[in-house]
C-alpha cells in the first residue's frame, strides 16, 4: 500500500478551497503510485455530503475524526490524531497546504514520527525508479528551486503552497468510502484553548486564498490615496495587498502585507501598483501565475518580473481602468 | 521567568539587486546578520522581560561567524547567550537542527517560554519552531501577532490567521512563533554594544548535548537536496506607456485586452 494522503481544512464545518486543490496535487501522485488517495478530516458535526465533496474531487477515502475540540484548530490535539493515523494506517505520503495551520501541524508531527518534511512545495512529483516524492520548493526569497526528497523514513511529507495548483472538475459520479474514526479522549490535549475569533473588519477573504490580489505601494504617495487600490479591487472582485512600506505607513494593516516579511501568494493575477518590487516583496509573489506592474519608473524591479506593464503615472492610469470596468458593467 | 529565543544567522539581502540576465540575488557580500523576523522575537522576549522580570537565553546554531549575531542580541538586552557550533551539525535540515537546538536547550534551567521568529528569510521553512516544541513536548503557538497578558502560569495571545485574529490562551511553558506585527525591534544599545563586546560566549558542540549522534546533521537528516536550480525569468514582459490622455486609453485597452485574453477579467452581470 502506498497510500497518499491529503489533509484538509474546514472551518465553521465548511471545507476550505485548499483542500480541493490538495486532492488534485494527491490525484497525480496517486495515479503514478496505483494507489488510494485518502482525505483526512478532523472536525465536528461536519455533514455527509461536505465530507463526499473530497470524493467528488478525487478521494478514495475519506478519514473523518469527530471530536468537539476538534471544532477549532489546536496544534497539540490536531497533532496527536495524525500521529496516530499515520502509525496505524502507515501511509506513503502526507500533504497539506502551507497554510497556518499545514505551517504549525506538519512539523509536530514530522518530529513525532521521525520523518522529513519539505516546507511550501510548488511542485511535486515521483520519482519513476524510486518512488520517491520528489518535492519542489522555491527558497532564498524565491531565487532557487530545490528539489528534495526523503529517501528513507516514511511517510514523505510536504506542505503545498495554496494556489500553486487547481482544483479537479468536480465529478458528482466519483465514487469512494467515508471512514468514521473512532476518538480516542487520549488524543485530546488542553494545554492551549481557543478563546474566540476577531475577524479582521477590513479582510473579507485571506489573501494567500484569493484569485486575484490587487497591492499598493509607496507610488501612491498617501493614505488617502490607497482607496484607488481598494476600489479596484472591488471591481475586479479582488482582494487588497500592500507593501511593506505601504503598511509602516500605516495606509493598511499588517494582514495585507506582501512579501518576506508578510504573506507569500500565487495567485492567478498579482497587481502591483506603484510598487518598486524590493526583493523581498518579490519572493512574496513570485510565484504568481500572472504579474501586472502599474509604475512610473520603467526600470522597477517588479516590471523585470511581470507579464505586463504599463508605466505611467497611476493616478491617471488607474481612474481610467475603473472608468472602463464601469463601463464593461454597464454594458 | 527564563525565555529562550532561537535565533539564525542569514545573508544580508536588503540591498540585494537582481541579476536581469539570470535572474538571481546577487549578494552584497553577504554579511550575516540575525533573521529579520526573529528580531520580532528578540524584541518581544526583552518586552516581556521588562514588564514581568526574568532572563533572556539566545541560542544559534551556525559556524564560527554565527557569533555575530548572538553578539548583536546581547547588546539589545539579552541575558546570556549561546552559541551551538561542530562539524557534526553541518546539513542538518529542518528535523536535525529542531533537535540538535532542543537538546541545548535541555541543559538550560528552566524554561517558561521559547519565542522564534516565523520563519528564517534564507530557509523559509518556518519548520525549527514548531520543530522545537514536538522534541521538547511543549504545546505551540504559532503566527503570534499580539501577547494580550502573561503571568507565571499561562500567557493569553492572538494568533494570526486566514479567517483573522484569534486569541488562544496557552499554559506555560509554552513555544511562540511571532509575526512582524508583535513588536517593533529596538537598536541595541552603546551599554548594550559593550557588555557584548566583552562576554564570552560558551560554545557547545555534539559532546556538550546529552545527544544521539545519529540524529545530528546531515546524517541525521530525513531530507535529501537532490537538486538546486536558478529559475530563469521566463515571463516576457509586454511594456506599454501612458504620457498623456491618449496613450494612456490606449495602455488601458491594452491591459483589459491582455487581462480578457487571459480569463483574468471578473464576469460581468450580464454574461
Amino acid at each position: 500500500m502506498k497510500d497518499v494522503w491529503t489533509l484538509s481544512e474546514q472551518h465553521a464545518g465548511k471545507l476550505k478551497e485548499v483542500s480541493y486543490e490538495l486532492l488534485a496535487r494527491g490525484r497525480a501522485l496517486a495515479d503514478t503510485l496505483a494507489s488510494n488517495l485518502c482525505a483526512i478530516v478532523l472536525g465536528n458535526n461536519m455533514c455527509e455530503q461536505e465530507l463526499q465533496t473530497l470524493i467528488h474531487h478525487g478521494a478514495d477515502i475519506v478519514y473523518y475524526v469527530q471530536a468537539p475540540c476538534l471544532e477549532e484548530m489546536v496544534c497539540e490535539t490536531h497533532a496527536n490524531v495524525l500521529e496516530a493515523l499515520i502509525k496505524r494506517y502507515a501511509p506513503h505520503i502526507v500533504l497539506s497546504a502551507a497554510t497556518t495551520m499545514g505551517r504549525s501541524v506538519l512539523p509536530y508531527v514530522a518530529v513525532k514520527v521521525h520523518t522529513g518534511l519539505t516546507a511550501d512545495c510548488t511542485d511535486l512529483a515521483i520519482e519513476e525508479e524510486t518512488e520517491n516524492l520528489l518535492q519542489t520548493r522555491p527558497a532564498i526569497g524565491g531565487n532557487i528551486l530545490a528539489t528534495i526528497k526523503t529517501p528513507h523514513h516514511r511517510p514523505q511529507m510536504a506542505t503545498v503552497r495554496p494556489k500553486s495548483f487547481r482544483k479537479l472538475q468536480i465529478d458528482t459520479a466519483r465514487t469512494g468510502t467515508i471512514v468514521n474514526v473512532e476518538w480516542d479522549p487520549a488524543w485530546y490535549d488542553g494545554r492551549v484553548q481557543v478563546l474566540g475569533i476577531r475577524e479582521e473588519s477590513d479582510v473579507d477573504g485571506a489573501l494567500e486564498e484569493a484569485d486575484i490580489v490587487i497591492s499598493g505601494g509607496r507610488g501612491l504617495k498617501k493614505r488617502d490615496n490607497f482607496h484607488l487600490i481598494e476600489t479596484l479591487a472591488h471591481s475586479m472582485g479582488a482582494q487588497v495587498g500592500a507593501s511593506r512600506d505601504a503598511v509602516d505607513r500605516g495606509w493598511k494593516s499588517y494582514p495585507h502585507q506582501v512579501g518576506l516579511s508578510g504573506k507569500t501568494i500565487s495567485p492567478k493575477l498579482y497587481m502591483g501598483i506603484g510598487i518598486s518590487g524590493a526583493v523581498q516583496h518579490l519572493a512574496g509573489i513570485k510565484t504568481s501565475e500572472c504579474i501586472v506592474a502599474i509604475n512610473s519608473d520603467e526600470h522597477a524591479n517588479l516590471i523585470q518580473v511581470a507579464d505586463f506593464a504599463v508605466v505611467g503615472d497611476l493616478f491617471a492610469i488607474v481612474p481610467e481602468l475603473l472608468r472602463r470596468l464601469a463601463e464593461m458593467d454597464g454594458e | 521567568m527564563h525565555i529562550v529565543v532561537p535565533i539564525k544567522q542569514v545573508p544580508e539581502t536588503s540591498n540585494v539587486q537582481m541579476d536581469k540576465e539570470s535572474g538571481t540575488m546577487i549578494r552584497s557580500g553577504s554579511d550575516a546578520i540575525v533573521n529579520p523576523l526573529d528580531l520580532y522575537a528578540l524584541e518581544t522576549a526583552l518586552q516581556i522581560k521588562e514588564r514581568h522580570g526574568g532572563k533572556i537565553t539566545v541560542i544559534t546554531m551556525g559556524p564560527a561567524k554565527a557569533i555575530k549575531v548572538l553578539k548583536e542580541a546581547i547588546a539589545m538586552g539579552c541575558d546570556e547567550a549561546l552559541h551551538l557550533s561542530d562539524r557534526a551539525f553541518g546539513g542538518a535540515d529542518t528535523w536535525a537542527t529542531s533537535y540538535t537546538i532542543s537538546k541545548a536547550i535541555e541543559k538550560l534551567d528552566k524554561v517558561d517560554l521559547i519565542i522564534a521568529g516565523e520563519r528564517a528569510t534564507d530557509g523559509d521553512t518556518g519548520q525549527v519552531g514548531p520543530g522545537l516544541a514536538s522534541w521538547l513536548g511543549m504545546s505551540l503557538v504559532t503566527y503570534t501577532s499580539h501577547i494580550e497578558e502573561i503571568t507565571d502560569s499561562y500567557l493569553v495571545a492572538e494568533r494570526l490567521l486566514e479567517e483573522g485574529y484569534v486569541k488562544v490562551k496557552a499554559n506555560l511553558p509554552t513555544v511562540l512563533t511571532v509575526v512582524k506585527e508583535i513588536a517593533i525591534p529596538r537598536l541595541p544599545t552603546l551599554k548594550g554594544k559593550k557588555r557584548a563586546m566583552k562576554m564570552e560566549i560558551p560554545l557547545w558542540g555534539a559532546k556538550e548535548l546529552a545527544c544521539d549522534p545519529n540524529n545530528l546533521g546531515l546524517q541525521g537528516s530525513p531530507t535529501r537536496v537532490v537538486r538546486i536550480e536558478s529559475p530563469k525569468l521566463t515571463r516576457t514582459c509586454t511594456v506599454v506607456r501612458a504620457t498623456d490622455e491618449a496613450s494612456t486609453h490606449e495602455a488601458v485597452d491594452q491591459l483589459l485586452q491582455f487581462l480578457a485574453d487571459k480569463n483574468l477579467l471578473p464576469r460581468r452581470k450580464d454574461q
